[in-house]
């Protein structure tokens, strides 16, 4: 099963102890998530790095990983050995926590389904990650969409222009401070 | 009088394809950097027609975003509002009634099919046969008809709702349908005949455009631009959602890796979609249309949620990021064919550009569902 596969090797990715911690603490984690408890109080603490089994039917993929961004290329690197394909890169604003997260979607051609969502959190203020596009070459216009609308810069992107917004584009209208 | 213009052996020059161009079936714009017929280099620029769907589904609320998903492709919109209410049913855990899934279902293909045939007669267009798209238009427009009649529009469809539809469709449809199913397989034929086995058609597309799998892979194509190269991935078979699993119908699959075979993976989807809905038809259930007991306001818990369906364009995703509000706190949409053109810069390199253009067809190119 390649879901069992792509979890061990990104376990590989974490120190053994906190990865056996990230595991034991996940199974309970799953169950409150699934419960509407989660509903009542949003997650204070923030979430450790390590990877989460989803449920499917739930939440439509597989495998949640959370990576720093140094890391990133590394987890990225797992997923590309595994033959998946890039889905889509995106970013969400968190505001409140002053940080900006940056979500990679992949999955495979393949009827041993496996979806992979690799997310890494980086400061608001300075939001820099690495480019993947050495890995994935169609990375390039996903990562062009994502600077437009949030502003991340991608480290060693080749081109790193406005792609749907206009040439001259200052603004980033997906961040959560957007004023037009 | 002017001296005469003499060509360097490796003087190469820029050519600019667009912004408005009949081979780029909207605004696109490629720049070209030629050699002679031969391209060197090529850039696509597009966001010509962005509209930033993303932003105005962090401001509406759950249902006033359903029309919203009609506007990205406007020849395949039903498969797009598929999969906007399923991540939000499946979010709020919104029971849908069979019935209603059925229709859907059956609606969807015939969007489908109704997309192929546009496709495909503007890919002969742009091929230089002009009289195959009014033959397709005129089937196309049987599809058309029925739609409206149930759906109220024509292109921009607004018909599912979160749990259901917004409206039954009656015996006059269904006799419609029974009835273009057999004209469907008829003209099958007849394109067959008038087009595919066409020699200089052949000739034209045979060997063009290689595409590996590898390549796909790494940009992430679906629907026919990865199916002929030989990867069988079709979302309705490989994470099947709604009621496909109780469809018999096969995948179209071409190995050729060439705009051959893209074209004829999409015209044999045309013959499975038609299974699809006979079967549909046949075994429709009754019942109501809308669940009976639904939330009056759609809050779907915190959380993030993902669901891909099959486009007539390929796989199209929404993940959903909700923090138990009536607004969603992030919508992002993957767009397939943004995948799929963005092949094109790589691929089309050492290509005549007439060959180029004929490439560009067979990925099938909706430019305002690229820009959003």
């Amino acid at each position: 099963m390649i879901i069992e596969k792509t979890k061990l090797a990104f376990q590989n990715m974490f120190p053994t102890p906190e990865s056996e911690l990230s595991v034991s603490e996940e199974v309970t984690e799953e169950a409150e998530k699934t419960e509407t408890d989660k509903k009542a109080k949003p997650e204070k603490t923030p979430r450790l790095d390590g990877v989460i089994e989803c449920d499917y039917a739930v939440h439509g993929y597989h495998l949640d990983v959370q990576v720093d961004a140094e890391q990133l290329l590394v987890a990225v690197n797992v997923v590309d050995q595994e033959e998946f394909f890039i889905e889509s890169i995106t970013g969400v604003d968190w505001i409140k926590e002053g940080q900006i997260e940056i979500v990679y979607d992949f999955s495979r051609y393949d009827f041993d389904t496996c979806r992979v969502v690799i997310r890494t959190r980086v400061d608001r203020k300075n939001p820099v990650v690495p480019t993947i596009t050495g890995i994935y070459a169609g990375a390039n216009w996903h990562e062009r969409e994502t600077h437009d609308f949030f502003g991340i810069k991608f480290d060693g992107h080749p081109h790193l222009i406005p792609l749907l917004l206009p040439e001259d584009a200052d603004f980033h209208p997906l961040l959560k401070d957007f004023k037009a | 009088m002017s001296s005469p213009i003499q060509l360097q052996p490796d003087e190469t020059f820029v050519l600019n394809v667009g912004p408005q161009h009949p081979a780029t079936h909207g605004v696109l714009r490629v720049k070209m950097e030629m050699h002679g017929e031969y391209i060197v280099n090529s850039e696509t620029v597009i966001g010509y027609i962005h509209r930033m769907h993303e932003k105005m589904g962090e401001n509406k609320t759950y249902p006033q975003f359903l029309m919203n998903l009609s506007r990205m492709d406007y020849l395949g919109a039903l498969g797009y509002s598929h999969g906007h209410v399923l991540v939000v049913e499946k979010a709020s855990g919104i029971e849908v009634p069979k019935r209603a899934e059925y229709i859907r279902a059956i609606m969807v293909e015939l969007n489908r099919i109704s997309s192929h045939l546009f496709w495909f007669g503007a890919f002969v267009m742009d091929l230089g046969g002009f009289s195959p798209l009014m033959y397709a238009l005129q089937d196309r427009e049987h599809i058309l008809d029925m739609l409206e009649a149930v759906t109220g529009s024509r292109l921009t469809y607004c018909y599912f709702r979160f749990g259901g539809l917004y409206n039954d469709i009656d015996d006059d449809f269904i006799d419609a349908a029974r009835r273009f199913i057999p004209r469907m397989r008829k003209s099958l034929i007849k394109y067959e005949k008038l087009v595919t086995g066409n020699i200089i058609f052949r000739k034209r597309l045979e060997g063009n455009a290689f595409l590996s799998k590898e390549t796909c892979r790494k940009y992430g194509a679906s629907s026919a631009v990865a199916r002929g190269s030989g990867i069988n991935f079709d979302v309705r078979k490989n994470e099947p959602y709604s009621v496909y699993p109780e469809f018999d119908f096969d995948v179209p699959v071409y190995h050729e890796c060439d705009s051959l075979a893209r074209y004829m993976v999409r015209m044999d989807e045309i013959e499975q979609s038609l299974r699809i809905i006979e079967q549909g038809l046949d075994k429709l259930p009754d019942g109501p249309i809308m669940p009976a007991k639904k939330p009056k306001l759609i809050k779907p818990p915190a959380g993030d949620y993902y669901q891909a369906v099959e486009t007539a364009r390929g796989s199209f995703g929404v993940r959903l990021v909700s923090d138990g509000t009536k607004t969603p706190y992030r919508l992002k949409l993957r767009s397939p064919t943004f995948s799929n053109m963005h092949l094109f810069d790589e691929t089309c390199r050492g290509m005549m550009i007439m060959d180029a253009l004929a490439f560009m067809g067979s990925l099938d190119l909706v430019i305002p569902e690229i820009d959003r």
